[in-house]
């Protein structure tokens, strides 16, 4: 049985988690967690971790406007999804949730603005 | 020559900065009846530090969801709006009177005057610059600090630089070692002076560790080469008196320095005012109320202690300015005089001193990293509270609740408030 030290990055207090590890890399057990996002936290971190991604587009006019993922996308496709922001030209005038890209490479997750353009 | 007379405005309440703080203040004292408010922001929108503070995590406490800098702003900025809560921007603020008279600057008005019932400070703070760090070697161009460069890249899309080293280890830089390395910059280490990170927990595992970045405690920058451009630093392991050690130096080529080494509440105003600072927190020495010394004058968010999350500023903000509007109209009671003190491991407090018997929240930070802590509220030798802590760490900020009966004791006993740690 391994276990696996953790910190959970679902809110400021970063709590110390430690999973307990099955032979196959399943999570038998989560510990350390003060609330129950943080045993999702560790679950999808031993098994498919996932991450938002906070970025900046640019405009049509040059202006540059702060963007996101709508919802996390899996860790190893970070820069991928990077990529497609920075080769992507938004128009002018977008407002905060509004959405830049659809469905980013296929992870459900749309980029959408998080500030007024 | 130009003999217009300096222009004189009057308000109920006057809210020096518009950022997170200023607007939390104003809303509050809105909702508390107050309508002839007025914010004075010198930035071109209102905001403040947010705009520029594009990722998420903001929001989680105040709002119950994750947001970006930009949207947590905005929530406040609509509010403003949509209440017609006057302000004005690029307007700078250069002084205040104990009588409360506010002079600021712009381009509409030239230099005026607003007489205000009550003041709120909320400026803010700035970084702790490159010239306080006293680093040796050449002064070529590429080191900013954190800040800076996150406005340069979030606010203006340029990069400063491609291969990049961090000292300091406070949020911002982590921030930045992140967003930096997502735009395609080599970050190389973030060196941190302290055994301990002055960030987040959360930050070090998802700014740094998701990326392999190396985050080298106890390390600081000892030299800066290059003439034009920064060509490297040379890096070193410090001792514990935090000398540098010379057999650890070691040169790593880059071309951009970013400095993330503490905040510094800007109190200019604050001080030319004659207000009394607290020489710990550079803020203001404030009551429950956050209300200074200066009465009607109040202060709010990281003008008055550096906090971690914009939610607690929010919340502070909120109870300036209900304060302030109970000021205007007379009502603020000021029944007692008990002092807050801190016994070294409790580094300060926030508010330093209680005015009044009633609930209170006590912000507090810690000087080291402690564990299996308890923490203690004593008055003289009688322990009024205690609550277990497994840990305690400078870069995270720490609450402790008065109840009414702790105050009315340490009013009875004629002794300070002690928060500590046993």
């Amino acid at each position: 049985m391994k276990i696996r030290e953790l910190t959970c990055i679902v809110c400021p207090r970063g709590c110390a988690l430690k999973a307990e590890l099955g032979e196959g890399g399943e999570v038998l057990s989560v510990s350390g967690n003060l609330c129950p996002r943080g045993k999702t936290y560790a679950i999808d971190e031993c098994t498919n971790p996932m991450r938002v991604v906070t970025s900046t587009v640019r405009c049509e006019s040059g202006a540059v406007v702060s963007c996101k993922t709508s919802r996390s996308i899996p860790k190893g496709m970070i820069f991928d999804v990077m990529k497609e922001i920075n080769r992507t030209v938004a128009c002018d005038g977008l407002k905060i949730g509004d959405v830049i890209i659809e469905n980013v490479l296929g992870t459900g997750a749309d980029i959408i603005a998080t500030s007024m353009g | 020559m130009n003999t217009k007379a300096t222009k004189e405005l009057s308000a109920e309440l006057v809210i020096v900065g518009g950022g997170p703080a200023g607007m939390a203040a104003a809303v509050a004292a809105y909702e508390e009846g107050i309508r002839d408010i007025l914010i004075l922001e010198r930035d071109d929108n209102l905001g403040g530090i947010l705009r520029q503070c594009i990722h998420n995590g903001f929001g989680l406490h105040r709002f119950g969801e994750e947001l970006t800098g930009p949207e947590y702003a905005y929530r406040y900025e609509k509010m403003v709006r949509e209440l017609n809560i006057p302000f004005m921007t690029d307007t700078m603020v250069t002084a205040i009177s104990p009588e409360r008279v506010v002079t600021a600057q712009n381009t509409e008005y030239g230099i005026f005057t607003v007489k205000a019932g009550a003041v709120i400070l909320a400026m803010g703070c700035r970084e702790r610059p490159k010239g306080a760090l006293n680093i040796a070697g050449t002064r070529p161009a590429g080191i900013y600090t954190a800040g800076t460069a996150q406005k340069f890249v979030n606010m203006k899309g340029y990069m400063p630089g491609k291969e990049v080293v961090i000292l300091g280890s406070g949020d911002i830089g982590l921030i930045m070692a992140r967003r930096m390395t997502l735009e395609g910059a080599k970050v190389k280490a973030v060196c941190e002076l302290m055994p301990y990170s002055g960030g987040l927990a959360r930050n070090i595992e998802q700014c740094l560790n998701d990326f392999g970045i190396p985050l080298m405690l106890s390390h600081t920058v000892v030299e800066i080469h290059g003439k034009d451009r920064l060509e490297g630093v040379t890096i070193g392991k410090v001792d514990e008196a935090r000398r540098p050690i010379p057999e650890t130096f070691e040169y790593i080529p880059c071309d951009t320095l970013l400095l993330s080494c503490g905040l510094i509440p800007e109190n200019e105003l604050t001080k030319d005012a004659g207000i009394e600072l607290d020489r710990i927190t550079n803020g203001a020495v404030v009551d429950g109320d956050r209300e200074t010394d200066i009465p009607g004058v109040f202060a709010c968010g990281n003008v008055l202690h550096v906090h971690d999350l914009v939610d607690y500023v929010s919340e502070e903000a909120a109870i300036a300015g209900k304060a302030a509007v109970r000021f205007i109209r007379g009502e603020g009671k000021k029944d007692i005089s008990v002092q807050v003190k801190c016994d070294g491991k409790v580094r300060y407090t926030v508010p330093q001193r209680l005015t009044e018997i009633a609930d209170t929240r006590i912000y507090f930070r810690v000087a080291d990293v402690y564990r299996d802590m308890k923490v203690t509220v004593r008055a003289g030798d009688t322990v009024l509270y205690q609550k277990k802590k497994q840990k305690l760490a400078p870069g995270e900020m720490e609450t402790v609740e008065l109840t009414r009966d702790m105050i009315d004791k340490a009013q009875g006993l004629g002794a300070p408030i002690e928060i500590g740690l046993i």
